[in-house]
């Protein structure tokens, strides 16, 4: 199944508890017609936060420079000695 | 027990210095396995296929093979056809920049032989793994693209447009046919297509050095493709 449609499943399925809700008067009337809002207030916080989290814990390897200088130091010595000229501007 | 063979898929274009060091790295590192390298080069104005020659006298043609191309063309069908000469059983594509240290392959190869998964995916963006090399605004956007990506494409993976990655040949052949995106969105659409045809992928902790010579660019335009890139494949996929 296409994906646009796993998601039109999700929205259908959410859809029809908002109605249901609606119908059923749980929760009073214009608090329930607001749901839908609420929920995409939500998810736009959820990505924000994510993206938050995600800014501060970003993996970083400031040692993999310094080991990447190491490796071409040897790998262009090692070139050199086999005679191929790469002209490293 | 058959020893298994590994066709490392690398495009190059004016990659003259960096093509070297990644040759020699590659040997370096994967001593113990059987494989072949294939450099799929753009007609690089700057020679690199000359060094690729020398590279050749060096190691031996079986395990230096030149399929060169007559133009700068896209990164997709540099992997067909690299895939066209490929004799493995497995296929690795990695970029010629330094930025994949060959240092990963034998925990791609490791990885792949311990859960038999068909595609083993580097990630910059686990625990082990990491990025060096990238302002602030440079870790937003890619960050934003990521959350952007699990909220809404639901992808499997952690790091969509990563491009080292080891595939079981026949997978790679298989997803590739169906693949239409170019550039990174290329990469994008390949892991994605892969999860939904319910390959086993799994993910191998990477690191990242942005680009040591040369400058790599990410501007309002690759973000405008990334978007319809993203947009297409919640439709298209």
């Amino acid at each position: 199944m296409k994906h646009i449609l796993k998601i039109l499943e999700l929205l259908v399925t959410i859809s029809a508890i908002w109605i249901g809700l609606l119908q059923a008067s749980i929760v009073s009337s214009s608090y329930a017609w607001l749901l839908p809002v609420y929920l995409i207030i939500l998810l736009g916080c959820y990505g924000l936060f994510m993206v938050g989290v995600g800014l501060m814990f970003f993996p970083t390897c400031p040692q993999e420079s310094h080991l990447l200088q190491k490796d071409i130091a040897e790998a262009k010595d090692f070139l050199k000695r086999e005679g191929i000229d790469v002209n490293s501007d | 027990m058959e020893k298994n063979m590994y066709s490392i898929i690398i495009p190059t274009y004016n990659e003259r210095l960096n093509i070297a060091l990644v040759v020699y790295l590659v040997f370096k590192h994967l001593r113990e396995f059987d494989f072949e390298i294939i450099i799929v080069d753009d007609s690089s104005p700057d020679g690199t296929q000359d060094i690729v020659k020398q590279l050749q006298l060096l190691y031996g043609e079986e395990r230096i093979l030149l399929r060169a191309r007559k133009k700068k063309l896209g990164l997709g069908t540099a992997y067909c056809h690299g895939l066209k000469h490929a004799s493995g059983d497995f296929v690795i594509i990695m970029d010629a920049d330094l930025s994949h240290h060959p240092k990963y392959l034998p925990s791609f190869i490791r990885k792949q032989k311990e859960t038999e998964a068909s595609i083993v995916t580097g990630t910059r963006y686990v625990r082990g793994g990491g990025v060096h090399g990238w302002n602030l605004m440079r870790k937003l956007t890619s960050r934003g693209a990521n959350v952007l990506a699990q909220t809404f494409l639901w992808p499997g993976v952690s790091d969509l447009t990563g491009s080292f990655r080891l595939y079981k040949k026949s997978v790679l052949e298989d997803v590739i046919g169906s693949v239409v995106s170019k550039g990174y969105v290329f990469q994008m659409e390949m892991i994605v297509r892969a999860s939904r045809k319910g390959y086993h992928i799994e993910e191998v902790p990477i690191t990242f050095v942005d680009r040591v010579y040369g400058t790599s660019k990410l501007g309002g335009s690759e973000i405008v493709e990334y978007l319809k890139g993203l947009i297409y494949l919640i439709f298209a996929t």
